[in-house]
């Protein structure tokens, strides 16, 4: 399980796990699961795209996700932000098979965008992979504040001179950085699961906010060593193992935040007992 | 009782220089004139309450003092100077803020947020940040809260967080935008004292808004009445006359003293006027 | 006119009897979805109705491990799926996205699975293909009596609660107060979506069944305010793409390189895309109007001190 191939595995698998886990605790902080959904979707149309062209997957895949996150950003403005948010993602999705039905060697390839292919990284991946991983992981570091104002407080943020438009776009540039490099190793559609489900099942173990941080960064490694080990043991795909322990995580969580409710209720001094409901 | 402010100018007459100035503003939102030409001005120390019905235009009014609307005309000096797009010393508190309960934000960590909200970086621990939040939770009577999640307060409990947020950053003006809208009695007599206290002994600018004004007169230095567009402003004695807002609705109204409150009423005959010593 | 008739429609258009059950099933399932996806955008639910054909995914690669028909199995999972997302709570409007996105990571997790024993134990590799994006000329006609009687039920139902569910989707407060039975009437929503879902998924393919859903509704509800009308028009612009569609695809087996036709669902989702764009631009060029009228006033009010200014001074 640890041999000389599976050790690129191993390492590209938790460099996603620590990217996915930071940029999906902003994610669900900000209510933008869907968006976190499209656009891993929407880039696996530009390695399609790449594909079909002939050129390196990982330049379609980066193209491609700029294009949805800031096309919803954009659209955004005037409409809907989940409706524009399903028209993107159909639109590339759209794109996707366009190219993939001129594309003559689809089948495996198709699948593994879209679910995953983790036992197949090889050693050229690993760099980039590295490289994409630190300029996310900075880049969230570097706007953590602001982006955390404008998350929170949106109206008090413009007030003091923040722009939320623009921090969206930085966000959505983030997300689409983080999903150019996961979507080889996870696929597209279990990227956004490794987003979610650790950073969903964070927040209800802790109330600080970098504690929550953190915790959903070792949620996110442990569900990702915890599929790659399952599926080489298996051979089943690391995508269902991805999905299962993310709900797994995040229903224990709420399991947890459950039993821990009525202490936090009787030990709150609060008058009148108005709690949210 | 004599109003802080009116105690400050005593002690130190520089306070009295205004620390805002509203000059001429008009504004015209999708072609409709919502404001016009209105003036008035802010003293450091004072509580003014920024009156009139829904939909008068005080929210937009707050936005441009906020510089997150342009006016159509006139100008807003803040401490002598015009307005700039580069860091401003307003404290504001919006009037929905939806904190989701699930979260993972302590009261603290949001008070945190109004120092340094807007630079880079991740924040590091630091004791002089720390006694910053805890002096304003403190301020505010909300010490006890500091370490519970804010999105599972009660409404009242997290105007005051938002309130310490705004203020942490120490602004000489700060901004509420009916803050006593779906308070129940006790927290609304409790905010407004605590703003008053809060103006006193910070020696800031504080302006309310509200659609009520009886909440605010045991501590309003001044008023700013806004009706039909057009604003005045001074003292509650000079401006919450029939006279004054006669003219602003265009259409008489009736002042009428109840007690220690008042009453503006659209439409009653003129001639039977009470008029009550207040 | 004959040769116009031959140039929009490619030869032996009319008497493919592919293309007559897909136009007829394309329609009907056009109508259906863009009925429900209003009442899925007024409701601010898109992800769960995209989520809800994503895992229908699961369902249609269920079906195919199991060799039943995948519209069997985009029905039962979806219906499966709208009860899951009832229960996590996605009607209330907080922390919804998040427990639709739990569902959702699990369907898709599972049909991972399904996917990878159709290909190692029946090898159907064209699975993938149809269930994901859909095969509108390889719908076999047994399939359309289950398919109108789900789209007969899918309108039935919205048609049924149409007024509880306007009123509850506005304000459920509101509703509430009325007596609405809002959890019931919720429920009953997310059968119809399910079913809708599902006819999509059959015809354009499970993920992109959204942009049926979607598409024409919010692109009816810029236009119009009023419910019947958007109502109308979401099923005229749904139709018309899907109708289009198909043309330009059976048109496009005779584009170069010849004989290999574009996939439908592209030409129907771009279609559906185009159609909202032009809202947008309608509604930029309506903002630039009215700008450019208030400076057209500004300018005159301007001119107009300006000759007081002179007659005064």
């Amino acid at each position: 399980m640890f041999s000389g191939f599976m050790m690129n595995t191993w390492i590209v698998a938790s460099i996603v796990a620590l990217v996915a886990g930071v940029v999906g605790f902003f994610t669900v902080l900000r209510g933008s699961a869907f968006v976190a959904h499209a656009v891993p979707q929407g880039a696996f149309a530009g390695a399609a795209a790449a594909s079909l062209l002939g050129m390196n997957t990982l330049l379609g895949l980066g193209v491609f996700a700029l294009a949805a996150g800031l096309g919803i950003g954009v659209l955004g403005r005037s409409g809907r932000h989940d409706v524009v948010t399903a028209l993107a993602l159909v639109v590339m999705l759209g794109l996707g098979a366009l190219f993939l039905s001129r594309s003559v060697e689809y089948a495996p390839e198709i699948y593994s965008l879209l679910f995953g292919e983790v036992l197949g990284v090889s050693r050229s991946q690993v760099a980039p992979t590295s490289v994409l991983a630190l300029v996310c992981i900075a880049g969230v570091l570097l706007v953590y504040r602001p982006l955390m104002t404008v998350s929170v407080v949106p109206e008090i943020a413009e007030a003091r001179g923040l722009s939320v438009y623009r921090m969206e776009m930085l966000f959505l540039v983030l997300v689409a950085l983080a999903t150019s490099m996961t979507v080889p190793v996870v696929g597209a559609l279990l990227m956004f699961s490794l987003m979610i489900g650790p950073a969903a099942a964070a927040r209800s173990l802790t109330d600080r906010p970098l504690v929550a941080m953190t915790l959903s960064v070792v949620l996110a490694l442990l569900t990702v060593w915890l599929a790659i080990a399952a599926s080489y043991l298996s051979n089943w795909p690391v995508g269902f193992f991805v999905g299962a322990l993310g709900a797994l995580s995040y229903g224990m969580a709420r399991g947890w935040l459950f039993l821990r409710k009525p202490l936090t209720r009787s030990g709150a001094i609060t008058p009148g007992g108005a709690l949210g409901t | 009782m004599p109003g802080p402010g009116a105690s400050d100018a005593q002690s130190d007459p520089g306070a009295r220089d205004p620390v805002l100035e509203v000059e001429g503003i008009s504004v015209s939102l999708g072609g409709r004139e919502v404001l016009g030409e209105v003036s008035f001005y802010l003293l450091p120390g004072q509580l003014t309450g920024l009156i009139g019905p829904n939909g008068a235009g005080k929210t937009t009014l707050m936005r441009v003092i906020l510089g997150l609307q342009a006016p159509t005309a006139g100008r807003v000096t803040l401490a002598g100077r015009p307005h700039s797009s580069g860091r401003r010393p307003a404290g504001y508190v919006p009037q929905k803020v939806v904190l989701d309960p699930d979260m993972p934000m302590r009261a603290r960590d949001l008070v945190a947020l109004g120092i340094d909200g807007h630079r880079f970086g991740i924040p590091l621990p630091s004791r002089s940040r720390r006694q910053a939040v805890e002096e304003m939770l403190e301020a505010v009577d909300a010490l006890h809260l500091a370490d519970q999640r804010v999105g599972r307060l009660s409404g009242g409990e997290q105007q005051r967080v938002l309130i310490a947020h705004a203020l942490v950053s120490r602004p000489s003006i700060i901004l509420l935008d009916e803050p006593l809208a779906s308070l129940d009695l006790r927290s609304e007599q409790e905010v407004v004292s605590l703003l008053a206290r809060i103006a006193e002994r910070q020696k800031i600018a504080v302006l309310i808004s509200a659609h009520e004004m009886n909440p605010l007169l045991p501590v309003m230095d001044r008023i700013v009445y806004v009706a039909g567009g057009r604003a005045a402003s001074g003292t509650t004695e000079e401006v919450v006359t029939t006279e004054v807002l006669s003219s602003l609705y265009g259409q008489h109204v009736d002042v009428l003293h109840v007690h220690d409150r008042i009453v503006v009423v659209a439409g009653a005959d003129p001639g039977r006027e009470p008029r009550s010593g207040a | 006119m004959g040769q116009m008739s031959t140039l929009v429609f490619a030869p032996g258009f009319f008497h493919s009897g592919a293309v007559g059950v897909a136009v007829a099933v394309g329609g009907a399932v056009a109508v259906v979805s863009a009925c429900v996806g209003v009442f899925t955008v007024i409701r601010g639910q898109s992800f769960a109705g995209h989520a809800l054909s994503d895992v229908a995914t699961t369902g249609g690669s269920g079906a195919f491990v199991l060799g039943v028909s995948p519209l069997t199995g985009y029905v039962v999972l979806g219906l499966a799926a709208a009860a899951a997302m009832d229960l996590v709570g996605i009607q209330r409007a907080r922390g919804r996205d998040v427990a639709t996105g739990i569902v959702l990571g699990a369907g898709l997790g599972l049909s991972a699975l399904f996917l990878y024993f159709d290909t190692t134990m029946r090898a159907t590799t064209g699975a993938t293909m149809t269930i994901l994006f859909g095969s509108m000329f390889a719908i076999s006609s047994s399939t359309i009596p289950l398919i109108a009687v789900l789209a007969a039920v899918a309108l039935g139902v919205t048609a049924l609660v149409y007024r509880p569910l306007m009123l509850s989707s506005l304000d459920q407060e509101i509703a509430r107060a009325a007596g609405v039975p809002v959890r019931l009437v919720g429920v009953l929503y997310l059968l119809g979506l399910a079913i809708a879902v599902a006819l999509s998924a059959v015809t354009i393919g499970a993920i992109l069944s959204t942009a049926l859903l979607v598409g024409p509704a919010a692109t009816a509800l810029r236009i119009s305010r009023r419910p019947a009308t958007a109502l109308a028009l979401a099923s005229l612009i749904g139709v018309g793409s899907v109708w289009l569609g198909i043309v330009l695809a059976y048109d496009s087996f005779y584009w170069p390189p010849r004989g290999h036709g574009w996939p439908v669902s592209f030409f129907v989702v771009t279609l559906v895309f185009v159609f909202y764009l032009f809202t947008e631009a309608r509604v930029l060029h309506r903002l630039a109007r009215s700008r450019a009228a208030l400076a057209r006033l500004a300018a005159r009010f301007a001119v107009h001190r300006q000759a007081r200014i002179q007659a005064g001074g």
